[in-house]
């Protein structure tokens, strides 16, 4: 079955969850007891119209003050292919919400509200998606019924998001924008009347066009291992499998691989996937391998092609996601689980603070802050097999934990 | 041999989970419910160490009103995979004193669970508890993260989750909390349907069409058995019925059905314009009925 993830941001009153309450509903994805739900809160709220938002807003918390707090997770699919959409709230204090939907996103919505055009929180959603190397950024132009449906509101508000688009790095993204109502349903499910002059495809047609494949995962084969296999059974007595999963490339039988950080060379024999061997594992497989040679191998190793030897390093920078309370400077110590592999790191260097409206960076900081991207050079106890975000998206990341709340406290994208 | 092996982004997913709760905890254990999402678990788990086995037991806690079928089906599955399983009674839990029964028209043994499920993970010390909850059953649980960290009382504190980026899962924990792992997390209901027809899984009779005692209420069919409170005049009646999931007898509610094979049972539900937990009486209660009893250390 077939995937596409997709991030959701937008500002508390862009009428994000009424898309995709809209979606749902004109997708014929949400069920009668659900639209029963639906109907009988907004009649409650004395509202003329249905309330698509109490879909998606989950927590109490949320329905009470109307707005998204956390990542919510909503599924639907057509006849294509299933669709997970992350829905993330879009208020300064929430970057790190923002950052976490985006990460496991191939596709992103940035929503826009036509009467108030790009404001600061779409740059902050389009620096995020810059970030984290989004692929397809589709802007759409909601409350359109507002604006009189105006084609020339549109296009300033392009014009305006093209600016952004000017000052960011990322090369291989595409971006779409597509006029739409979300309350209304005008270029959402169905193509609307009321915007003949907009001659693009409908936002559901759009994000259907789109290809699943995950272009960031494209490179170089990598492969942690998550466990060593031995059964110590009779039909299996000297069986040692390598299990993990396959990102970057696919991984054949009869390649010559390596062992980090021992650097052994071996070769592979099998590639099994449950009860079966397969010639070849395809990229993003939980596979099983066996070598030719008896090589020590443990958990946190990693297998790669002999010409193929990722970055070996005890010292690592990059771009840092601040999500903890806790506030991070020098000298502090954290764990660094990058992939699976756990060393210590400490805080060597505060480079700079990022600001996420493309204005630049602030030099001399001595903190990073929750919510603030900053660059960060850290010290690691043991050397990490990396690549860069840019070359690799899974072995380019890592995360931090500190080790008194055992809290996840940010996220690093590799720099070099 | 086969030359490439075909991507199934869901279960390779869940199997990297499986992978990573056996490497990251030193006692985890599969909550097994006999139900058609704890029997995809375990065909997962199956997958994900093969050809070593299981790493870790499967406890059921029983409420005293499961379906009979569900009881017999989970035993015959345990003997055959030759897997560990740990039972915990909420009867107990009655006896010891430390829950009360509910009584009157809505009463279920459901909310009760959840004492004797603290209680024994406390009994074995186990620091992950793998379950089949799915993100898009249930508003409050579309919030859930794949590792769920609980506190020493079992408690869920929604609003200070971790986040969790791409594929890295931290299962830091001190002693005393431990981990709800979700690794079909991001599964829907057809997809689980559709896994179990392609595996040719083998699932409880109650799933299939049959016929059965019982009485309508509030719209909703339920089953006539001891255990479900029943007013003189709510007239029982054979009719037929299966069920989409597996509860309790008094808080699943079952939906008429001619659907005897899973082929026509997958057709059903991408037919069906009722949601799976439509049928949970126990989520009628109130709009923020799951996120009260996630709190408080439900499954």
């Amino acid at each position: 079955m077939e995937v596409l993830k997709i991030a959701t941001a937008g500002s508390v009153d862009d009428g994000k969850s009424t898309l995709i309450g809209r979606i749902l509903y004109d997708t014929k994805s949400m069920t009668d007891d659900k639209l029963e739900a639906i109907e009988r809160s907004s009649k409650l709220k004395g509202y003329d119209y249905l309330d698509f938002s109490l879909a998606t807003d989950g927590l109490v918390a949320e329905r009470e003050q109307g707005i998204t707090i956390d990542v919510a997770h909503i599924y639907f699919s057509t006849a294509k292919r299933s669709y997970i959409i992350a829905d993330t709230p879009g208020h300064i204090e929430y970057t790190r919400n923002m950052v976490t939907g985006a990460s496991t996103s191939q596709a992103a919505i940035i929503l826009i509200d036509a009467r108030h055009g790009v404001i600061e929180q779409t740059y902050r959603h389009f620096f995020i998606n810059n970030l984290l190397r989004v692929k397809d950024v589709v802007v759409a132009v909601n409350k359109m019924d507002l604006v009189d449906f105006s084609e020339e509101r549109f296009n300033e508000i392009k014009a305006e998001f093209e600016k952004l688009v000017e000052k960011s790095n990322f090369e291989g993204r595409q971006i779409s924008y597509i006029p739409v109502s979300a309350l209304k349903g005008d270029n959402v499910v169905f193509k609307s009347t009321n915007l003949d002059w907009y001659k693009g495809a409908t936002l559901m047609d759009h994000l259907e066009s789109l290809d699943a494949e995950d272009v960031y995962n494209n490179g170089k084969m990598r492969l942690p291992v998550q466990l060593v296999i031995r059964p110590k059974t009779e039909d299996f007595h000297d069986f040692r499998g390598y299990a993990g999963k396959v990102y970057g490339a696919d991984l054949s039988v009869g390649d010559a691989v390596l062992v980090l950080p021992s650097k052994t060379r071996s070769t592979v024999k099998d590639i099994f996937f449950y009860d079966k061997k397969y010639g070849k594992a395809g990229r993003q497989s939980s596979v099983t391998v066996t070598l030719t040679d008896n090589v020590n191998v443990s958990r946190g190793d990693m297998i790669v092609k002999v010409d193929e030897i990722p970055h070996i390093a005890k010292q690592v920078t990059a771009t840092v996601s601040w999500m903890d309370a806790e506030k991070l400077v020098p000298g502090a110590k954290y764990l660094l689980q990058h992939g699976l592999h756990k060393v210590l790191a400490k805080v060597q260097t505060i480079h700079h603070k990022i600001a996420t409206d493309f204005s630049g960076v602030e030099t001399g900081v001595t903190e990073v802050s929750m919510n603030d991207i900053a660059s960060v050079t850290f010290q690691l106890n043991k050397a990490i097999f990396f690549d860069t975000f840019e070359e690799n998206r899974t072995n380019g990341a890592f995360i931090l934990i500190d080790q008194q709340s055992n809290h996840t406290a940010g996220v690093g994208f590799i720099e070099a | 041999m086969t030359d490439i092996l075909q991507l199934n982004d869901l279960e390779n997913e869940a199997i990297f989970i499986m992978r990573e709760v056996a490497a990251q905890f030193d006692r985890p254990v599969l909550l097994f419910s006999g139900g058609k999402d704890s029997i995809t678990l375990v065909r997962l788990a199956q997958k994900a160490f093969y050809p070593a086995k299981i790493p870790f037991p499967l406890m059921h806690i029983d409420t005293g009103h499961n379906f009979p079928e569900t009881i017999a089906f989970r035993d015959k599955l345990v003997a055959e995979l030759g897997l560990e399983l740990i039972v915990r009674n909420v009867q107990d839990s009655i006896d010891q004193g430390k829950v009360k029964e509910e009584s009157g028209r809505y009463s279920s043994r459901n909310m009760l669970q959840t004492t004797t499920l603290l209680d024994a993970i406390e009994e074995f010390k186990f620091d992950a508890c793998i379950g089949g909850a799915r993100r898009d059953e249930e508003k409050a649980r579309a919030k859930e993260r794949i590792f769920s960290v609980r506190d020493d009382f079992g408690q869920w504190d929604e609003k200070n989750q971790r986040p969790e980026l791409f594929d890295m899962l931290n299962g830091e924990i001190d002693l005393g909390q431990n981990v709800r792992v979700f690794p079909i997390s991001n599964w829907t209901e057809l997809d689980v349907w559709s896994y179990i027809e392609n595996e040719d899984l083998e699932i409880p009779s109650i799933y299939f069409s049959h016929k059965r005692p019982t009485f309508v209420r509030d719209g909703m069919i339920w089953s006539a058995a001891d255990c479900v409170y029943r007013d003189a005049e709510e007239a029982v009646e054979e009719r037929i019925v299966r069920f989409r999931t597996v509860g309790d007898m008094s808080c699943t509610a079952a939906v008429a059905s001619h659907a005897e094979t899973i082929s026509q049972v997958v057709a059903e539900i991408r037919d069906s314009s009722i949601s799976e937990r439509g049928a949970r009486i126990d989520d009628k209660r109130s709009e923020a009925a799951m996120e009260k009893r996630k709190q408080q250390g439900y499954f």
